[in-house]
């Protein structure tokens, strides 16, 4: 009834092919640009905009590019922060050995350093697959996090083994560095993650989606096909990596403004992964959708005994902190183990038929 | 040439000039790489009758011998603190059996590897909120085991082992042993082995899968048990230890998935590569490779043998 295809007639390939075929996804769809670039900005205080959405947004940018690997293509991968610390360190080098060029272009740039490496490590999963791959992917985890903290080159010989992110411009106005106003750290955050979601969705709903599907639904039988394993498998992990490194330089310069080698760690690995899952595996909107839940439930959970008006101690609340979260992600996959996606899904289905049941 | 000098040659003059600290960086790479053989071993155990890829096995360890420490610091005697600590592994076992595993049948390989990084998350969450953050020491006196060092001189020179090594090494080849036994020889172990091989041939001969589960749960919960006690014994009980245990990984791809003896030998080859990499080739990089040789190791090892050394070959077809 509110969600219906019937009667949106097709008449031109164009149209066929846009990414939002159907009418009512087009509204949805500017009304959130519309609440996200205008009423966000407005009504959410600093603490909001800083803390929630520049984190939530930078997270789910990476949850994306884990996604395109592990939910596309099938290749589970343990190493995103490893990744993701590359473009942070590539963007802090080039930004500060270059340092007239516009932050913007670094932080993009620094994407392309990620994806060599991202190739690199991801060699191996043509002859490994399933959890040796993963435990493989570890390798690029454990080894860069070392380089990280090993090269003083990178982090330009500072005594506190930390990069810290000077002040940049973007047309006149600060965007990084301790001057740098939430909102318009926010705008840059939102405009990057906007683009390459807008990006990211054509590409896995085109001719290289599709290949990267086959491959993960049965790689002999896409071999078999065609499909150049070589090319599909190091593609995935040339672009995932390509995404994860823009999260990782957004996260230094635009969220957190200083980063150690311990910023990219296995835990934070392991968190984007299970955003990917909670989320759904294959699905864009799931990335966000996971990232939001992994990442604002625990502010919640912290925020809660005192908002009840109970007296804990902070560590305890931060332990009972871990133990919800834990009891909450088990919940969360016996409840739905395909994800929220599929919650959104089942969603859309209900308002396709209401009032019916079916 | 300098440099290939440094890498290909240097070392091993090193290691034949010096012959007693070979064997003590042997000695310490063994012990090292049997406590990495004993998480393994968990999460062998498990994954054989499972198909689940625990990845909590090492917060387990931590876990259990966080038990063990706070009973007795709340002033239960050491002894019965272990039987305790048994008892709470069961008791975690069956929990983990009826919530989280048995909703979750039949679910892909990945989404139960994701539920048990919750378990992980739930028991570090528990443990620090009955027993406080702070790291503990293990209680290795009270229990009966040995302290101190002993030298034995070899090759003209002194090699020194702690008691409390050699000791961890006889419980445990005595584990093992106990395990090889019981899988063997015993009904329940041949149960484990059909469950193994086929859950649907071993539930269609009368063998209970949920039973099953909560043994293979208990024994992990109990080898975690061990290696958590010697683990706690060379540096101190907090949940840090638990990012070790990542280090069991690349003891299983190298072992292979399914393989009790793969988990040893691989254990071991790992322990050893790693102490002997750091020490001797360390140097050139400025050190602290400890952290990722071992995956490059296994990374190594795979790219020769996908499965593992002693994993089944996988066989595809379409």
């Amino acid at each position: 009834m509110f969600y219906r295809e019937a009667g949106q007639f097709k008449t031109s390939y164009a149209s066929d092919q846009a990414i939002f075929p159907i009418l009512q996804d087009r509204i949805g769809i500017a009304i959130i640009l519309a609440i996200a670039f205008i009423a966000i900005p407005v009504f959410g205080g600093s603490f909001f905009l800083a803390s929630v959405m520049i984190p939530f947004l930078i997270l789910s940018l990476a949850a994306i590019g884990l996604n395109i690997l592990t939910g596309y293509t099938g290749l589970v991968s343990l190493g995103t922060a490893g990744f993701m610390g590359v473009g942070a360190y590539a963007c802090y080098k080039l930004s500060s050995l270059y340092p007239d060029v516009s932050i913007v272009v670094w932080i993009v740039v620094s994407g392309f350093f990620s994806a060599a490496v991202g190739v690199l490590f991801g060699l191996p999963s043509l002859r490994i697959k399933g959890f040796y791959l993963a435990v493989a992917t570890l390798a690029a985890q454990f080894f860069l996090q070392w380089f990280f903290a090993r090269v003083q080159w990178l982090y330009n010989y500072n005594p506190s083994g930390a990069i810290e992110v000077p002040k940049h411009t973007l047309f006149g106005i600060a965007v990084t560095g301790p001057q740098a106003t939430p909102t318009a750290r926010y705008f840059v955050v939102l405009t990057i993650v906007v683009v390459m979601t807008w990006f990211a969705s054509n590409l896995v709903h085109g001719r290289i989606g599709r290949m990267w599907m086959a491959v993960r639904d049965m790689d002999i039988a896409a071999q078999l096909m065609g499909i150049r394993l070589l090319d599909a498998k190091l593609m995935a992990f040339a672009v995932s990596s390509f995404y994860a490194g823009v999260a990782g330089a957004m996260m230094v310069f635009l969220w957190l403004g200083a980063a150690e080698p311990e910023a990219f760690n296995i835990n934070e690995s392991f968190l984007l992964l299970f955003m990917v899952i909670i989320g759904g595996l294959g699905s864009l909107i799931g990335s966000f959708m996971g990232a939001a839940l992994i990442h604002i439930l625990p502010i919640i959970l912290r925020a809660l005994p005192a908002a009840l008006g109970l007296t804990i101690g902070s560590a305890t609340v931060e332990h009972l902190t871990f133990m919800v979260t834990g009891a909450l992600i088990i919940f969360f996959l016996i409840v739905e183990p395909h994800g929220l996606a599929r919650l959104w899904q089942i969603g859309k289905q209900k308002l396709r038929v209401w009032p019916f049941p079916y | 040439m300098d440099i290939l000098y440094k890498i290909f040659i240097d070392p091993f003059v090193q290691m034949g000039g010096a012959p007693d600290l070979l064997l003590q960086t042997l000695w310490e790479g063994l012990v090292g790489g049997m406590l990495y053989a004993l998480i393994a071993l968990g999460f062998v155990l498990i994954f054989k009758a499972s198909g689940v890829f625990n990845f909590a096995q090492g917060i387990m360890m931590v876990f259990a011998a966080l038990t063990l420490v706070g009973l007795y610091e709340k002033g239960v005697p050491a002894y019965v603190a272990l039987g305790l600590t048994i008892g709470v592994m069961y008791v975690l076992a069956l929990g983990v059996e009826r919530i989280v595993l048995r909703p979750l049948v039949n679910q892909p390989d990945i989404i139960l590897f994701m539920a048990t990084f919750g378990l992980t998350y739930f028991l570090i969450g528990l443990g620090e909120v009955i027993f406080g953050g702070n790291s503990k020491v293990m209680i290795t006196q009270q229990l009966g085991l040995p302290s101190g060092s002993v030298s034995l001189e070899v090759l003209g020179g002194f090699v020194s082992m702690q008691k409390i090594d050699i000791s961890a090494a006889v419980i445990a080849s005595i584990m093992v042993a106990g395990l090889g036994v019981f899988f063997q020889r015993t009904r329940i172990g041949r149960a484990l082995r059909a469950v193994a091989d086929d859950h649907q041939a071993a539930l269609s001969v009368g063998i209970s899968l949920n039973q099953i589960w909560v043994i293979v749960w208990f024994t992990a919960g109990i080898v975690a048990l061990a290696t958590g006690i010697m683990w706690g014994a060379r540096s101190e009980v907090s949940f840090a230890l638990g990012t070790i245990a990542l280090k069991a990984l690349p003891v299983l791809v190298l072992g292979g998935f399914t393989s009790v003896p793969g988990a040893i030998v691989g254990g071991l080859i790992i322990g050893i590569g790693e102490k002997l990499g750091e020490f001797y080739w360390g140097p050139l990089v400025g050190g602290g490779i400890e952290s990722w040789l071992a995956y490059f190791i296994a990374l190594g090892f795979l790219l020769f043998r996908p499965q593992g050394l002693f994993g089944e070959k996988i066989i595809e077809r379409i």
